[in-house]
């Protein structure tokens, strides 16, 4: 802390033993993951510490430009977050110099000299340098389009190159080449992985996890190539890569690849270790004791570029955090722990595929036992290594880690199984689902391997200091701002303690919509029942709140997904979607209070022939149908029964008319003002472009309601500025505005575009509904979601204008299927007699209407009659109903001859 | 109309089993009542009352059927209220049940008793 005021600048600048003032100046070089654990815990306690002490001065000299991040969560990049989501807060009183990395070390003099030749004079120096990514010397390993990937500027130049171009290979298929490959996937590239070995991610799985990983990365459409050496990068003629050259046994194959990324491991950064002097380990690392220092009493290092006394050079984040607070105790606080080594767990979600291994993984314990579950279809695999006094000693899971935050803190512990291995290894849908909650770990389990924090800290956090969700947890206790994967044991602990709080769409499905998207987007999962099977929480069914907004997702998708299926615009009452559409989207038309509904035909634009209009009106006085102008320049026919509804369409679909989608979460209108081709102030033909508009977007499912307006000029007639995308005229073109809304919370819409012609804005306005179809959340207008974003409308700006993501071409692509696959909802539904069978009142009854559908008579039209009263008791006879029941027989080919016969006895059923 | 007993409870075949789409209810009149009749994903049978008790509109057959801590539901498509589809009470308000019906599959028909 340079509480002291003087400028840290000048002072640690100056060589020398010590500083002139007094203070201790403590040098952390790299600002990685562990440099910033480093200085922060140093910061706290220097802060914490007596004043009578000498004043501590902490100076961190960083390579890279960027502030320390979360280099574990880099893949973000690819969905959406933006660096500064990753980036850690700077420790308070911390002296940073970024972007001027450390070039020697002068242990004789304490100083450290850096590249722009400033010199620090340190009392005790602590090297945090990290590794650099191992990229194997084959022939043109650093053409163009070859990439590593490890930091914030390699993210950004893979997502540079990467635009446009079609074919992607990882060489490593460890957990960074398995991060890498969900890189590239994540762009829309077709993806490679090169292994050199005979199975995915083989220092965390054994031989039958990588099968089951294989199956999963492979329906994922990811491509494996085990067992692969590659020989060479192949440089094409405009000197970027253009194969890669692949050597199985003896067999030498090429596969054109437009871009490489290098993940074949890591080596420790030691040279500026080597070059002071300081013990290496022949395969790379600083050397150092269990104090974390090196063989200078005042030089330690931590982190991955150490190695420690167990004779290892760990990669991984927690035995890290743990190296640092070890030297952050030892050089300010009290009692260090002494470092001997780590446990090696680790999980990895790639897009849904679970992993996850931890402790004695490979069951090399004397005398231990294994448990297996494994289901090679399925992608699922599951291996307990138990003790032989029944203790666990750690696993490995593929496929469903959901066990692993609750397993993990177990194994090696003397805590006993909450369940027998059956149990705990089998999926829940076969077994009965183990009680596998918090409840099962005692207080003294570390939940959060990564900061070592147990669940007794965890309770007292929620309990003590009022925690009440996750990022609360987080900043109060660490946990799970490491890795993450502790993250769902946090939120059940929450839960546990009656907190709740999480993004799960809710209690069947713990991904939020956005990330059942990306799921059903990548895997081309076409089914709620499989994506309830295979991504959901273990319940055998869904609700009312998953099971729409799936439907919607698979609507939205729906030209895109499936193999046989592609390209046929499925009908949103087809097969399996039928039973999960609200009823609104069940019956093509809105429910209202007393359970009939309201029609609402499509009138593009607001622009109505009086041919149409007349059609209208007839309907509506032959069905005696309520009628109302709505707010988006259309009518709304009220009152309708449900039997009555396809009658009504089909008068409806032959005058020209065609589904309105009120009844959806998708687009409703185009609004538009009359424009230049009447208004004398108009500048361009703004009912012509609204109805292009409404005619491309109609039917498109969204996570909610989307309303869109245009106006033929500056004064704004159509209210565009109110709409979810409005569209105002401009000499030059339009202007485009996004994120309006009426209704609850009125917003203003933001100018997203200026003078933009027709082509421009309407490729403007798929991305940003394809974008806000992909990423929003269930029921979150397009106000709310702009305000959520990270980086708000300029991020938008920069994924929709710029490309920023490189999601465009995929954004395009799905929009493309949309338009190209409409068709009319309301006339398929008429001309497919399975689908008309639904709309009857009552299914043994079906020539007789809800006798509760009551009406009264006001102001010349019908309105409901409400009976809010007790239900009808059994045996009331509110209805007649017997001289219908034929009506059932005419359908019911194999009934019981006879209408009376059906009021029988089943003999074997029994009452 | 009524066959023998009218004191005895009896079952009454509204439809085939096989016209029902599973995850989905209709409704079914009889004697008067009405009910609300499920099947489910997983293929059981379920009837319940088919009058919302929130609106008083006759339209819980047209709710979304799914499952809560393994509990088969449905929820009203007015108000969005959850029913355990079992014993028709409410789970939001454990205060309000919907009536209940014995149902059966029987030779591929669905039979209601009332
Ligand atoms: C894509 C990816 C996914 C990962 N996933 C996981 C995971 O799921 N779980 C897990 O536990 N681990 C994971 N890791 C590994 C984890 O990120 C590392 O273990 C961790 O970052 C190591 O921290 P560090 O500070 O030692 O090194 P780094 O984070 O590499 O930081 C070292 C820093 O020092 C700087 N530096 C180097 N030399 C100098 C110098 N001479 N002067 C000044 N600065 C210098 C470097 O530029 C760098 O910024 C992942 C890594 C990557 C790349
Ligand atoms: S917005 Fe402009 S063009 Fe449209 S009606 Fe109003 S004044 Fe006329
Ligand atoms: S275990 Fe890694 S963040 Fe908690």
């Amino acid at each position: 802390m340079n509480a002291n005021g003087v400028n840290p600048e000048h002072d640690a600048t100056r060589p020398g033993p010590a500083a002139q003032d007094g203070a201790r100046r403590i040098v952390v070089v790299g600002y990685g993951m562990i440099g910033h654990r480093c200085a922060e815990l140093l910061a706290e306690r220097a802060a914490a510490a007596s004043p009578a002490t000498a004043p501590v001065r902490i100076t961190v000299l960083g390579e890279e430009p960027h502030e320390a991040y979360d280099r574990v969560h880099l893949g973000a990049l690819f969905d959406g977050k933006s660096a500064e989501d990753l980036t850690y807060a700077a420790p308070p009183g911390v002296e940073l110099r970024l972007g001027d990395p450390a070039t020697a070390i002068d242990r004789q003099r304490k100083t450290v000299t850096t590249a722009s030749g400033a010199e620090f004079g340190y009392d005790e120096l602590v090297l945090a340098t990290g590794s650099y990514p191992f990229v194997p010397p084959v022939p043109g390993h650093n053409a163009t389009g070859a990439f590593v990937y490890r930091t914030i500027d390699d993210v950004e130049a893979i997502k540079r190159f990467a635009a446009g171009r079609k074919v992607g290979a990882v060489v490593g298929g460890g957990l960074l080449g398995l991060e890498a490959a969900g890189a590239l996937k994540a762009m829309g590239l077709e993806t490679h992985v090169i292994e050199f070995g005979p199975r995915l991610m083989g220092v965390q799985v054994d031989e039958g996890g990588g099968q089951a990983l294989l199956s999963r990365i492979d329906a994922l459409g990811v491509s494996v190539h085990t067992s692969t050496r590659t020989e060479a990068v192949e440089i094409g003629e405009d000197g970027a890569v253009y194969a890669l050259v692949l050597a199985k046994g003896e067999d030498l194959s090429a596969l054109p690849v437009d871009l490489v990324v290098f993940a074949a491991g890591v080596r420790a950064r030691d040279q500026l270790g080597r070059d002071a002097g300081l013990a290496c380990g022949e395969r790379g690392g600083i050397r150092v004791d269990e104090l974390c220092r090196t063989d200078d009493p005042a030089v330690y290092a931590i982190g991955e570029c150490a190695q420690t006394v167990d004779g290892r050079v760990y990669g991984l984040v927690a035995p890290g955090y743990a190296m640092a607070e070890t030297v952050a105790d030892h050089l300010l606080g009290s009692d260090p722990a002494p470092f001997h080594g780590a446990d090696l767990s680790t999980t990895l979600k790639l897009l849904g595929v679970e992993v996850a291994s931890f402790g004695d993984a490979f069951g090399a314990t004397p005398g231990a036992l294994t448990a297996l579950y494994s289901d090679s279809t399925a992608g699922l695999y599951k291996k307990l290594v138990i003790g032989e006094d029944g203790r666990l000693l750690g696993g490995i899971l593929v496929g469903d880690a959901s066990a692993y935050a609750t397993l993990r803190p177990l194994a090696g512990t003397d805590s006993p199984l909450p369940a027998t291995p059956e149990q705990l290894l089998l999926p829940a849908s076969l077994g009965s689902a183990p009680s596998l909650g918090p409840d099962a770990l005692p207080d003294s389990a570390t939940v959060c391997s990564c900061h070592n924090v147990t669940k007794g800290s965890i309770n007292a956090a929620i309990h003590e200091q009022g925690c009440a969700d996750v990022a609360a947890l987080k900043t109060c206790t660490k946990a799970g701002t490491g890795c993450g994967s502790c993250v769902p044991l946090l939120g059940q602990l929450l839960s546990a303690a009656g907190v709740q709080t999480s993004k799960a769409l809710c209690r069947h499905f713990e991904q939020s919509r956005a990330e059942l998207y990306e799921v059903v987007l990548v895997t081309g999962i076409d089914t709620f029942a499989r994506l309830l099977a295979q991504h959901g929480t273990g319940e055998p069914d869904g609700c009312e709140v998953c099971k729409p907004a799936v439907a919607s997702i698979l609507a939205s998708l729906g030209g895109t997904l499936g193999s046989g299926k592609r390209g046929s615009g499925r009908h949103i009452l087809a097969g399996e979607q039928a039973a999960l559409q609200d009823t609104n989207d069940h019956f093509l038309a809105n429910l209202q209070r007393n359970g009939s509904y309201s029609v609402v035909p499509r009138i593009p634009g607001g622009e109505i022939t009086p041919e149409k209009l007349i059609v209208i009106g007839e309907v509506a006085r032959d069905f005696g149908l309520y009628t109302k102008i709505t707010g988006g320049q259309r009518i709304d026919l009220f009152g309708a029964r449900v039997e009555q509804l396809p009658l009504i369409w089909r008068r409806l679909v032959d005058a020209g008319f065609e589904s309105g989608h009120a009844y959806g979460k998708a687009l409703r209108t185009v609004k538009s003002c009359v424009g230049s081709e009447w208004c004398r102030y108009g500048v361009q033909e703004s009912v012509k472009m609204a109805i292009e508009l409404e005619l491309r977007y109609r039917g498109l499912r969204s996570p909610h309601k989307l309303k869109a307006a245009v106006s033929g000029c500056a004064r704004e007639c159509a209210e565009a500025q109110s709409k979810d995308f409005g569209v105002i005229a401009t000499e030059a073109g339009w202007n485009l505005y996004v994120g309006g809304n009426g209704g609850f919370r009125p917003r203003h819409a933001d100018l997203f575009a200026k003078d933009l012609s027709s082509e421009e804005l309407i490729r403007t306005i798929d991305r940003f509904l394809m974008f806000y179809i992909r990423t929003a959340d269930r029921l979150e207008r397009t106000a709310a979601w702009i305000e959520r974003m990270e980086g708000g409308l300029d991020h938008l700006k920069a994924v929709i204008l710029e490309d920023s993501l490189g999601l465009c071409a995929g954004l395009d692509r799905v929009m493309a299927e949309h338009v190209a696959n409409y068709a009319d909802e309301w006339r398929s539904a008429i001309e497919d007699p399975e689908t008309l069978r639904r709309f009857v009142s009552f299914v043994n009854a079906p020539g007789t209407p809800d006798p509760e559908i009551k009406f009264e008579v006001e102001r010349g039209q019908i309105k409901p009659l409400l009976t809010i009263g007790p239900p009808p008791q059994a045996g009331d006879g509110a209805g007649e109903s017997g001289a219908d029941r034929g009506g059932a027989h005419a359908r019911g080919g194999d009934r019981p001859a006879g209408s009376e016969d059906e009021r029988l006895v089943p003999a074997e059923v029994g009452a | 109309m009524s066959v023998t007993a009218s004191k005895q409870r009896v079952w009454t075949a509204v439809c085939r089993y096989c016209e029902l789409t599973p995850g989905r209810g209709v409704a079914a009149l009889v004697d008067g009542v009405q009910i609300a009749l499920f099947r489910t994903t997983a293929g059981e049978l379920y009837a319940i009352g088919n009058r919302d008790p929130y609106s008083g509109a006759f339209v819980i057959s047209r709710g979304v059927t799914g499952s809560r801590d393994g509990v088969p539901t449905v929820a009203s498509p007015m108000y969005k209220h959850v029913f355990d589809l079992r014993s028709g009470t409410c789970l939001d308000d454990p205060t309000v049940a919907l009536p209940v019906y014995p149902v059966r599959r029987y030779r591929g028909l669905v039979w209601v008793q009332r």
